[in-house]
């Protein structure tokens, strides 16, 4: 691995019962950057991110995190790498029978032996820095959405990671919410020096705080680069992806049979699509 | 003709397989819960924790059901046993088909509709939720973390709540026959003490038990673990831990009851 990249994809095929997700998927995630992962829904960028994690493995191919190849890690060195990446899940995934402080606390609890007072000030501060630190004593369900994502963030950051994996940060979240979150991610990676990468459908978002993106469709990466060399990419895919509309390379139509066998033939113009 | 026949015993061979397959992966899944010292600073917080929630919030169903069973035992009991002039081994009576089966059996069908369907839906919605996933990226692993409390606590919930419920229902026997039908006191008690064994009623009783709070245990924990993470998957899980649970109780009782108490 080059020293600059902190992830390094090779040639990952990943195929879930007879459907092929990443069908010859290479990347590198450059160190102390942020880095987009964009594509359509369903297309496979939780399952990225769980190949990268370790939850999944590869039928083929080579995933390296910090130089380790991480699908052929045993299990004990695997939960050690992992302690060193923090993942904010889609959810928040916070632990509904702890307060916000003890899921905060969580990690901490299991993988350092400090005393109580200490994880209590480390504790107040990462929820300090997602502006939360009032909010300790609540319970997860009566939190917002918004709120339950950055305690899931202040969570993911507790032990202070290298590398932090975000799923989807600002789908479903109202404008506040969302400019927050970009507010945090950026702030974070600035200050805390980690490399950062998030995987989104949210292309405004993704592209304003993002210092390389590379968008993923039908199993393949159809570009990547720079926000601005993704702009004036020249692949009508990516053109189609970038601007949402609703019809182009990427069809409209779902498959469907000729329109005359559903009409017995009385349409004007081919609505049908083979 | 020949092919579609062919395709049928292809499907029922397909069917054994994929039963084996996942009797297999719950098997395994057991070995690595359970497998390895736990931390016991960790482990016997979250221990105590769960056997309140399996055992302790249990108790009530199981006390007020063995004091009706042990009740109607009597009541069933003297009229059958007035007839042959007996009615004084009404305590004898009790005592042993609690102790051999009613106990150990109605407890388990009791915990498995009670605690067993809480824990799949408990594990399966915190599957769907994404937290057992956001565990093992944490480093921790769920099945040590939250399926080996879990199996732990069954297991030593079970016997416990089965030696209750008998001995509740004998007590319940006592109220019905002695209290309110007038069998004789010293009767009621000194034909128990002279028939039951304790190795062989009282102990017999435990292992069954024992028994099927690993089954349901087991059953309850791995089907929310492998659960389809959708509300229509948990809803089905849950259907299948009680199903699975209660066959699999009464077919083993069958088995354990042939092996203890046969004669042959
Ligand atoms: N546990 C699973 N079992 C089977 N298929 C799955 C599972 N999780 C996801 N998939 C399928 O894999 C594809 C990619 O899923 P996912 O990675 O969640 O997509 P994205 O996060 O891009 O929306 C989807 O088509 C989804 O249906
Ligand atoms: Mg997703």
């Amino acid at each position: 691995m080059t020293d600059s990249s902190y992830i390094l994809l090779d040639d990952v095929v990943f195929t879930r019962g007879s459907r092929r997700i990443f069908d010859g998927v290479s990347l590198a995630v450059p160190r102390g950057r942020i880095t987009a992962i964009m594509g359509p829904s369903g297309t496979g960028k939780t399952t990225l991110l769980k190949l990268i994690g370790g939850q999944l493995r590869p039928d083929s191919g080579s995933i390296r995190v910090k130089g380790h190849d991480v699908p052929s890690l045993k299990r004990r060195d695997l939960y050690r790498l992992r302690e060193d990446i923090g993942m904010l899940f889609q959810s928040g995934a916070l632990f509904t029978d702890l307060s916000v402080f003890e899921n905060v606390a969580f990690p901490l609890r299991v993988h350092t032996r400090l005393p109580d007072d200490m994880i209590r000030d480390i504790v107040l501060m990462k929820l300090e820095a997602v502006g939360l630190r009032g909010a300790r004593n609540l319970m997860p369900a009566e939190l917002s959405g918004g709120m339950t994502r950055r305690v899931a963030l202040a969570r993911s950051i507790a032990l202070d990671p290298e590398l932090i994996l975000y799923d989807e940060p600002f789908a479903g979240q109202d404008p506040i919410a969302m400019g927050v979150l970009v507010k945090l991610i950026r702030e974070l990676n600035a200050i805390m020096g980690l490399t950062s990468v998030l995987v989104s459908h949210d292309v405004p978002e993704s592209l304003s705080i993002a210092d390389y993106a590379c968008i993923v469709s039908d199993g393949k990466v159809i570009g990547e680069g720079t926000p601005e060399a993704l702009r004036n990419h020249a692949s009508p895919k990516v053109q189609q992806f970038l601007h949402g509309n609703p019809d182009g390379p990427v069809p409209f139509h779902y498959p469907a049979p000729d329109a005359r066998a559903d009409w017995g033939g009385t349409v004007e113009g081919g609505a049908g699509r083979g | 003709m020949a092919s579609a026949l062919m395709n049928r015993i292809a499907r029922v061979g397909r069917r054994g397989l994929d039963t084996l397959a996942s009797l297999g992966r719950a098997g395994f899944f057991l070995w690595r819960s359970l497998v390895g010292a736990p931390n016991p600073s960790v482990g016997g917080p979250l221990l105590i924790q769960q056997i309140y929630r399996i055992g302790v919030l249990s108790l009530a169903i199981v006390i007020v059901s063995g004091l009706f069973i042990g009740m109607v035992l009597a009541l069933q009991g003297y009229t059958i046993l007035t007839d042959f002039g007996s009615e004084s081994a009404i305590g004898q009576m009790i005592a042993l088909t609690l102790l051999r089966e009613l106990g150990p059996v109605v407890t388990a069908l009791l915990f498995a509709g009670r605690a067993g369907s809480a824990l799949t839906a408990e594990i399966g919605l915190m599957k769907a939720t994404e937290q057992l996933s956001s565990m093992e990226m944490m480093g921790v692993d769920p099945l040590r973390r939250v399926m080996a409390p879990r199996l732990w606590a069954g297991f030593i919930s079970m016997p416990l709540l089965a030696l209750i419920f008998s001995v509740v229902g004998i007590w319940g026997g006592m109220l019905v026959g002695v209290e309110w039908l007038g069998v004789f006191e010293g009767s009621y008690w000194g034909n128990m003490q002279a028939s039951v064994a304790f190795a062989d009623d009282v102990v017999n009783g435990v292992i069954k038990s024992l028994v099927f709070g690993v089954a349901c245990t087991w059953i309850a924990v791995y089907q929310g673990y492998d659960c389809v993470p959708t509300s229509a998957g948990i809803s089905a899980a849950t259907t299948r831990t009680v199903v699975f649970s209660s066959l699999t109780v009464l077919g083993l009782d069958f088995v354990l009851t042939a092996v203890m108490f046969g004669s042959f």
